[in-house]
């Protein structure tokens, strides 16, 4: 033994697990021997998302740490069994169990502890920390008999201890003494903006106060506490969550060099000052810049720089970017730079919009060098901002922060990035080092550069950035991309539509047997290309022969989850219902069986932004006793589940107002009959406006229709949401018979090239000619297709049925709507309500707290392309 | 009369303990390509899948991300040579045989022993 030199770890929190791991990469557990000192009663575990606790994840998945690497290293972990003392002459550490360890290169890697403020009562039963598992466990666990809390400290860890509270389902109080939420990370604007976010989520925040006793009852338990402004908050418990000191008493007491503050004290290699024998790393240390960090991603540099210089290479840390982007109780919150301002001469660039809970700034020297800034609410612009820092970004900063719609809007693309900028800042990967990652060492997906260079294996903030890169360097290589489908086709989806119109396939499988990439045929497809086919086989149903009902034999596998259930799924497992109301006319009657039905199945209701009534909350076995009774009053299924026709919207047009010069209803109600059930690749929507006024907005639909005093004028291309997008004029007064046929065209046309889930106004931008193409296409039949989409067209309409009369009159189909296949009758206990605003609403526990996946970084991997 | 073949009296089984198997329901209820849910004893939720092939799968019926009890809702698949589920709620995807999350590599769900006897 005595000839295997000895590494001790002391501490096995975030940064001493990835210390190891850089140990083992460097092949320095081969020749050393590495014990580890772990005072927890567990091995390492995700402190950062601690919270996400509270919303399913169990103790055990939050665990770091994999066995199977403990012991494959031969690393020797106590568990359990903290360091009491070192001996530095001997270079020995005692433990508390009494093993003695004699080392010849000592870590600590001690974190920090909660800083409790010394107030009165401080110590009383029912105050917590919020740091460890064990924490958690006791809040928990003493939550069971509170009705109140407060947390004493409204920076990042009290927000999330906030979070914890909310999500055991105790009211919760937030009191701060600045006067504002997280005044390390953002400035008074963001703080405002965070505050309002927050308190609309039911949260009580105390801005401005300090803390001053902690008030208990006879039997020495929680009951309130003093505030400084003469106050008395009543609570059952408190959590203090006031800030963190770095754990350097053991180093202390060995006689090691700490800072004034806190934080044992080491050079840019992370080795202490005082002694070449002994690093300290994470949270404990103070590093060379004069600094302690708080965050993870400087801990995990300085692992790497620890565990680099014990193998003699070179390494230095030399200090860290505070850049970071959280989700707090659901809220964006990112800073980067000189996020306050505190260079000389900087000007801000500020959007706000507190109604809207949006806080961003920009901070800008007096040469256009973008210097830092604070986003609140909506940090998608993070990743490319962040990179940008340090640079003079290529368009007026005003257009980088205002949204979508206000003047110009810009969206920067990640080509205009310098080499240097750095992407990914958890691991400090470079744009450079990206581009090396396709040019040089041939990875051509995302999931590749991320093994190659870690990019994006932290935080997942840098993703989407991440993923611009990728392509945009395979393409500038003249890579081909793939543009099949998923992992499974290799074909566009239009070219699937070609070969199943072509050869009329009406089975998925047989689709993916015979035409599929060759490692995917006779395997079970993807939640890619199944949806996507099973539109397609719809869209073509009475053409090519295949069942017209959705979910008949194979169709039903293949159906996203709210086609299988004709309803739409909400966040707590319930379903919304939305009889279809042509052209938003529906007569008293029919209203008042509406409001029955709502009222005699406690559905929360809603009118829709699209002139229909959306009924909230049905469990999924009820769906079928309550479209019997819509049925029956004459309504049909208004597919608000489906990729479809949606609504078609209208004024109201001539026969009522003055100015109408056609019945724009009449209209609305011929086109929601023609097109309904008609199945895309995304959904349709559409209105008809009785004059230029165009109170119908038809002008932002799919396809719209505006009348004039000869008829109607056409168009097309237009978007609401997130990239609105004006429609395109396709043609001009057009006589009842003509408009008909010119949509029939168009909607058929769009759906044989598009892509998946590509609106008709991406599709329009992206196909190539554009606009005049299609009207080519579809006004002058310069394909001379125009018959055969007529046709298609014509199969629809006259092969269409309402899905849910034909559900409710088959009890094959009905067996499907029960909560479990076991138990039809038992409801599924996890739907709950509680009331609000006289109606209902979903019961939920803490849904998204910590760093979720997002929508982009969520569908990576072989389904994608 | 005529006997019913084989096959429809094979019933779905989950192993709940060591040579506890809990009878959940006829193999021919099971859709090929699409799930089911089911109760435990206990309360917990199951969510069963049987893919082309008639390989019977089950996972917790939970999604960890969002807390609704959906799993069985979700669209299934394969990725590699793995059957998975992905969540029809927000879209990650659950290895069907061992329940690990192939979209976050620091989440898993239980998987279930099942059987079709
Ligand atoms: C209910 C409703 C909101 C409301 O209470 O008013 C609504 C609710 C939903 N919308 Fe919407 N949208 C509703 C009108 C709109 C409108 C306004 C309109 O149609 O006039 C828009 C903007 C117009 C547009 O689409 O161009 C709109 C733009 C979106 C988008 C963004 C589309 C885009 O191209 O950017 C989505 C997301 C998507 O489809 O991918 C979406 C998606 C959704 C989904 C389906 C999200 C989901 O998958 O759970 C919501 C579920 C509805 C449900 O459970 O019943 N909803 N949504 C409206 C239903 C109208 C109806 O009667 O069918
Ligand atoms: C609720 C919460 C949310 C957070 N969110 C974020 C976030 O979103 N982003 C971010 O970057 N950071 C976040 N952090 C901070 C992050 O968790 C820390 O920066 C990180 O854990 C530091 O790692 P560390 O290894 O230095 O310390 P720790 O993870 O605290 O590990 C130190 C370990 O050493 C042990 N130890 C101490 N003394 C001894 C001894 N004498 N012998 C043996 N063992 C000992 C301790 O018990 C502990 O297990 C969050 C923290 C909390 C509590
Ligand atoms: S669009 Fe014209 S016809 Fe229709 S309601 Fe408005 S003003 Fe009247
Ligand atoms: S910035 Fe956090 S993973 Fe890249």
């Amino acid at each position: 033994m005595s000839d295997t030199p000895t590494i001790v770890l002391v501490g096995h929190g975030m940064v001493g697990q990835r210390f190891l791991e850089a140990l083992a990469e460097r092949g320095l557990t081969a020749t050393h021997r590495v014990v580890v000192l772990c005072e927890e009663p567990r091995p390492a575990y995700d402190r950062v998302h601690l919270t996400s606790y509270f919303s399913g994840t169990s103790a055990d998945e939050l665990s770091m740490t994999d066995m199977e690497f403990i012991e494959k290293h031969g690393i020797e972990l106590y568990v359990g069994d903290p360091a009491e003392t070192v001996d530095r002459d001997a270079r020995k550490v005692t433990a508390r169990s009494g093993l003695v360890v004699d080392y010849d290169v000592l870590v600590l890697a001690t974190g920090s502890f909660p800083f409790v403020p010394p107030v009165p009562g401080k110590d009383a039963e029912g105050c917590f920390v919020y740091r460890t598992i064990e924490d958690l466990l006791a809040i928990e666990e003493y939550a069971k008999t509170a009705k109140t809390g407060a947390v004493v400290g409204g920076g990042l860890l009290g927000l999330e201890a906030a979070g914890a509270l909310k999500g055991l389902g105790v009211e919760a109080h937030i009191v701060e003494f600045a006067p504002r939420l997280m005044p390390v990370q953002v400035d008074d604007g963001g703080g405002a903006a965070l505050l309002r976010t927050i308190e609309d989520m039911g949260l009580s925040v105390h801005t401005g106060v300090g803390t001053q006793e902690i008030v208990t009852d006879a039997a020495g338990a929680v009951t309130g506490m003093k505030l400084s402004d003469g106050s008395e908050l009543a609570t059952d418990m408190v959590i203090f969550s006031a800030g963190v000191r770095p754990r350097d008493q053991l180093a202390r007491d060995c006689g090691l060099q700490v800072g004034e503050r806190g934080g044992i004290s080491v050079d840019e290699q992370c080795r202490t000052v005082t002694d070449p024998h002994v690093f300290a790393i994470g949270e404990c240390a103070l590093a060379a810049d004069g600094r302690v960090y708080g965050l993870v991603a400087p801990g995990y540099e300085q692992a790497e720089t620890a565990a680099a210089t014990i193998a003699a290479d070179e390494a230095s840390f030399t200090g860290a970017d505070l850049s970071t982007k959280l989700k707090l109780l659901g809220v964006d919150v990112a800073s980067f730079g000189d996020a306050h301002g505190t260079a000389e001469d900087c000007l801000d660039v500020v959007y706000s919009d507190s109604r809207a809970g949006l806080y961003k700034k920009l901070v800008i020297a007096r040469d256009g060098t973008l210097l830092g800034g604070i986003l609140v609410g909506d940090a998608e612009a993070y990743g490319t901002l962040r990179a940008f820092t340090g640079s003079v970004p290529p368009v007026s900063p005003e257009q980088l922060v205002l949204p979508a719609g206000a003047g110009a809007p810009t969206q920067l693309g990640p080509s205009a990035l310098p080499d240097e900028a750095i992407i990914c800042s958890c691991h400090n990967v470079s744009k450079g080092t990206i581009r090396g990652a396709v040019t040089d060492h041939q990875c051509t997906t995302v999931p590749e550069v991320k093994k190659c260079t870690k990019a994006g294996t932290g935080c997942g903030s840098c993703i989407k950035v991440l993923g611009q890169l990728v392509t945009a360097e395979l393409e500038a290589g003249g890579v081909e991309v793939d543009k099949g489908l998923c992992g499974c086709f290799s074909q566009t989806r239009e070219e699937l539509y070609e070969i199943v119109l072509a050869l009329r396939i009406t089975s998925y499988q047989d689709l993916l047997d015979r035409h599929g990439r060759e490692n995917a045929r006779g395997g079970d497809g993807c939640e890619v290309c199944k949806p996507a086919v099973a539109s397609i086989i719809a869209s073509l149903a009475p053409t090519i022969g295949a069942e017209g009902y959705v979910l008949d034999g194979e169709q039903a596998a293949l159906q996203d989850t709210n086609d299988h259930f004709l309803a739409n799924l909400q966040k707590n497992g319930s379903y919304s219902v939305v009889p279809r109301i042509p052209g938003g006319e529906i007569a008293p009657e029919k209203l008042i069986v509406i409001g029955e039905i709502a009222r005699d199945f406690g559905l929360y209701t809603k009118i829709t932004g699209g002139q229909r009534i959306d009924m909230f909350g049905a469990r999924v076995e009820q769906l079928p006793v309550i479209w019997a009774r819509l049925v029956d009053a004459g309504f049909e299924s208004g597919h608000a589940y489906g990729k479809s026709l949606r609504t078609v919207k209208s004024c109201v047009g001539s026969t009522w107002c003055r100015y109408g010069v056609q019945d724009s209803v009449r209209m609305a109600i011929d086109l929601e009959l023609r097109y309904r059930g008609l199945r895309s690749p995304h959904k349709l929507k559409s209105a008809v406006s009785g004059c230029a006024r165009e109170c119908a907005e038809a002008q932002s639909k799919d396809f719209g229709v505006i009348a004039t005093s000869n008829g109607w004028n056409l168009y097309v291309g237009g978007n609401g949401g997130a990239t609105p997008r004006h429609a395109d004029l396709l043609a001009q007064d057009l006589s009842d018979a003509e408009l008909i046929r010119l949509i029939d065209r168009f909607l058929m046309f769009y759906i044989r090239t598009a892509d998946r889930l590509e609106r008709t106004s991406t599709w329009l931008d992206r196909i190539p000619g554009g606009l005049d193409h299609v009207r080519d296409v579809v006004v002058h039949d310069s394909l001379g297709i125009c018959d055969e989409l007529e046709g298609l067209m014509a199969a629809h309409v006259s092969h269409y049925r309402d899905e849910w009369a034909e559900t409710i009159n088959d009890p094959e189909k009905l067996a499907r709507f029960v909560s479990f296949i076991n138990a039809p009758d038992t409801p599924d206990p996890v739907v709950g309500f509680v009331p609000e605003r006289d109606q209902m609403k979903p019961d939920l526990p803490l849904l998204s707290i910590g760093l979720r996946p997002t929508g982009e970084d969520v569908l990576e991997g072989s389904a994608q392309r | 009369m005529t006997l019913a073949p084989e096959t429809t009296d094979l019933k779905v089984q989950l192993r709940l303990a060591d040579d506890e198997w809990f009878t959940v329901c006829d193999l021919n209820r099971l859709l090929p390509g699409r799930g089911v849910a089911a109760l435990l004893p206990d309360g917990r939720q199951v969510a069963l899948f049987r893919d082309r092939r008639g390989q019977v799968y089950a996972v917790d019926n939970r999604d960890p991300f969002t807390g609704a009890a959906v799993l069985s809702r979700g669209l299934t698949g394969t990725h590699g040579d793995r059957p998975f589920v992905a969540s029809p709620l927000l879209k990650q995807r659950f290895d069907l045989l061992s329940g690990q999350c192939l979209d976050d590599e620091t989440v898993r769900v239980t998987a279930y022993e099942v059987r079709a006897a």
